[in-house]
């Protein structure tokens, strides 16, 4: 449905949070979900006209990691710690295949060869600029939700997300498909012009206390991984910055989910088999930040280190009741959503023992009836009857949406958890300095 | 700098605003990391990067500045060439998103301001009305970071415009935004993991103390005559001292058992969901009625 601005309802003018926020999510997703759509038009338009530019953005450009040859990129994925927890489809690209400089491959070769050997996914490493640029927009329209895209470079194991830039939010529907295409596509034709990687990496999106888990997120991921090798959705929380704390979350679908949604089966017995969880939905991925060397000299020139800065007042803030009331509020909400899943489940289960039951009933008539008809010598009737109506299966209802009702409900009470940890130390803080 | 000559004639009166704008500028974060990523991303020939500020202006005059965009240009010796379609396509974009941001000015990175800056600083006074020119000295000349704001006034000999003076403003470059996310996190070259909050906690925690432990030392040396005390300072330590509440042992203690408990709690609560979440998806998924 579309969203009207006045819909964010404010409960005594305050700082109470929308009813509704499930609606918004839904609303806002969908709507980037059909912008999404665009991003075969999109991608094809960049790799086609930048492809061979990128080629050389690899030699020259001074931001890009310039001088790494293949070598250090293969070593560095070698290198690097494994993570038992990742799932890995593709073994790493070994030794003998890759380490030949001298066979005369030209780069390009080499390029492509590269990528079909694609080592996971393993931390994701943000500019300092695009970090900020995602606050500052999320900050600006929060408690709207918002999102934008990701700019920056698939290298290795690591997804170098270098510059960003935001959605307009819009209010009717129709204008959408157009206008945002429009958009989109002069944003980055205008980006390219002056030399920032125009490959779209993903999207970032704000949200509220965690609450993003959500079936328009996976549409969209599977929209996105589509056209995109590897590509992840970085969620800002700015409701949580009022914290001290910067809660900045690289998501990604693990592998196995994505298999499994593809194949739109979400049974008990397959989700056994593939041994998949509500905790395998999503996968986090650790986040780096980086910055250009003359940013840092700046920032190290202009700001000092002074011993204590906004981040800490915010961080030793005695309350924390309105926060926690929130968590507490939306994981109530959940609970109830899941309670409602549940409720369907057991449904489901009673429907079909019932039915069971009733087949067993028809069963033995027949088969009683078979035996009178061979005592008089006449064809036994089939077993079977496909046409009586108990027999028609009965559709199991689909997990997913449990799924991700109890991954919000964890990152609620993984918030809790964090908060209420938090306000232990300040408390004996002050008890300390009290007692002085 | 330029002298009030006057001429001959009567009427014509060299022009020297003499007087300083009261107009002051506060520029965000996001616009310096901006520039800084532009100028390393510039084109080979380029010797620096020009492009627009946006931002809004508030009533009293203060001009700020919450973000910006580069604008390819050409620039030679006695000509410069600025790419009007895209800054006006770029400006158009970014009103989509935010509406509030009007453009307030320009930036160019380079110490000083040069002949061509005057050109352009014209071109943007046509689409703004005093617009700000931001300065960000990216070779640290003078071997230091200079980042500077200037609005021009023109110098007219009667109906002749002479040169453009360009006055400095006040810059107030407090990066609020930037504390927030945490200095550490933006200046290095390199953070290694983003803290999260009982990390964040700990630091802070650990920063109090050492502040505490500087002015106990402070006021240990004041006591014993080692360093001549200052008023100032002795007034804040007081003030910072009385502003702790006076609480009668027995209340303190009653509000903070009711804090831990209400914390202990909401950690039990959330305990007792997880616990709950593992039950009922074993229930959900090892249940198999055949």
């Amino acid at each position: 449905m579309p969203l009207q601005k006045d819909q964010v309802t404010h409960r005594n003018g305050g700082t109470a949070v929308q009813p509704q926020k499930n609606r918004l999510i839904t609303a806002l997703m969908r709507r980037h979900v059909a912008r999404t759509m665009l991003l075969p038009l999109l991608t094809k338009l960049t790799y086609q006209h930048t492809f061979p530019q990128q080629k050389y953005k690899y030699s020259f450009s001074p931001i890009v990691v310039p001088s790494e040859t293949l070598f250090a990129v293969l070593s560095r994925a070698r290198a690097r710690k494994k993570n038992p927890r990742q799932h890995r489809l593709v073994p790493p690209p070994s030794p003998s295949a890759m380490a030949n400089p001298a066979t005369g491959r030209s780069f390009l070769q080499a390029m492509t060869s590269v990528e079909e050997v694609a080592p996971p996914l393993r931390v994701v490493q943000m500019e300092g600029l695009a970090v900020l640029k995602i606050i500052k927009h999320c900050k600006e329209f929060s408690p709207a939700l918002v999102t934008g895209q990701l700019l920056g470079l698939d290298v290795g194991s690591v997804l170098e997300v270098t510059n960003c830039f935001p959605f307009p939010t819009r209010e009717e529907d129709e204008e959408l498909e157009a206008d945002g295409a429009n958009y989109q596509l002069e944003m980055m034709r205008c980006l390219r012009e002056v030399n920032v990687d125009n490959n779209t990496v993903g999207w970032y999106q704000s949200t509220l206390l965690g609450s993003f888990q959500t079936a328009e997120l996976i549409e969209t991921f599977m929209n996105y991984q589509e056209n995109i090798r590897r590509c992840v959705c970085i969620i800002y929380d700015p409701s949580r910055s009022n914290q001290g704390v910067v809660a900045l979350k690289a998501l990604r679908l693990s592998d196995s989910f994505m298999d499994l949604y593809r194949s739109n089966n979400f049974n008990g017995e397959k989700l056994r088999e593939k041994k998949l969880s509500w905790v395998n939905v999503f996968e986090e991925i650790p986040i780096k930040v980086s910055n250009s060397a003359l940013i840092s000299a700046f920032m190290t020139e202009l700001e000092p280190d002074s011993p204590v800065t906004q981040c800490d007042f915010d961080r030793l803030k005695l309350s924390s009741a309105p926060f926690m009331e929130r968590n507490l509020e939306f994981l109530i909400e959940c609970m109830d959503d899941l309670t409602a899943e549940q409720n369907k489940f057991q449904y489901y289960y009673r429907n079909l023992s019932r039915q069971q039951a009733q087949q067993q009933v028809w069963l033995q008539k027949r088969r009683q009836e078979n035996m009178q008809r061979k005592a008089a010598g006449e064809e036994p009737l089939p077993e079977e009857d496909p046409s009586n109506p108990i027999f028609k299966p009965i559709v199991e209802p689909s997990r997913l949406d449990s799924y991700l009702i109890t991954n919000q409900i964890s990152n609620y009470c993984n918030q809790v958890n964090g908060a209420a940890g938090q306000g232990f130390s300040k408390l004996y803080l002050m008890k300390a300095l009290h007692e002085n | 700098m330029a002298t009030a000559a006057a001429t001959s004639s009567k009427q014509t009166v060299l022009q020297y605003p003499g007087a300083a704008p009261s107009v002051s500028a506060r520029i965000h974060p996001v616009v310096l990391f901006n520039i800084c990523d532009a100028f390393v991303r510039r084109p080979d020939q380029a010797g620096r990067v020009i492009g627009t500020l946006l931002g809004s202006t508030s009533s009293d005059g203060t001009v700020e500045i919450k973000n910006s965009y580069v604008v390819p240009h050409n620039e030679s010796a006695d000509q410069v060439a600025l790419d009007i379609d895209y800054h006006h396509n770029m400006f158009v974009s970014h009103q989509k998103v935010n509406p509030k941001e009007v453009i307030v000015g320009w930036f160019s990175t380079g110490f000083g301001v040069s002949g061509g800056s005057s050109l352009i600083h014209e071109f943007y006074s046509r689409e703004v009305q005093n617009p700000i020119h931001l300065t960000v000295d990216s070779g640290f000349t003078n071997g230091e970071a200079s980042i500077k704001a200037y609005v021009s006034a023109s110098l007219t000999l009667g109906d002749r415009q002479l040169a453009a003076h360009f006055q400095e403003i006040p810059l107030d470059m407090r990066l609020i935004e930037a504390e927030r996310v945490g200095f550490d996190l933006l200046k290095n070259t390199s953070v290694d993991k983003i803290p999260n909050d009982l990390e964040g906690m700990e630091s802070s925690m650990e920063r109090l103390y050492t502040l505490i432990n500087d002015v106990y030392k402070y006021v240990d040396d004041v006591v014993e005559g080692r360093v001549q005390g200052d008023n100032n300072i002795g007034r804040f330590i007081a003030e910072a001292l009385a502003s702790l509440p006076k609480l009668s042992p027995t209340a303190f203690d009653k509000v903070f058992n009711d804090k831990i408990q209400d914390n202990l709690s909401l950690v039990y609560l959330s305990s007792l969901t997880r616990t709950q979440l593992s039950i009922a998806e074993k229930l959900n998924t090892a249940a198999q009625i055949l």
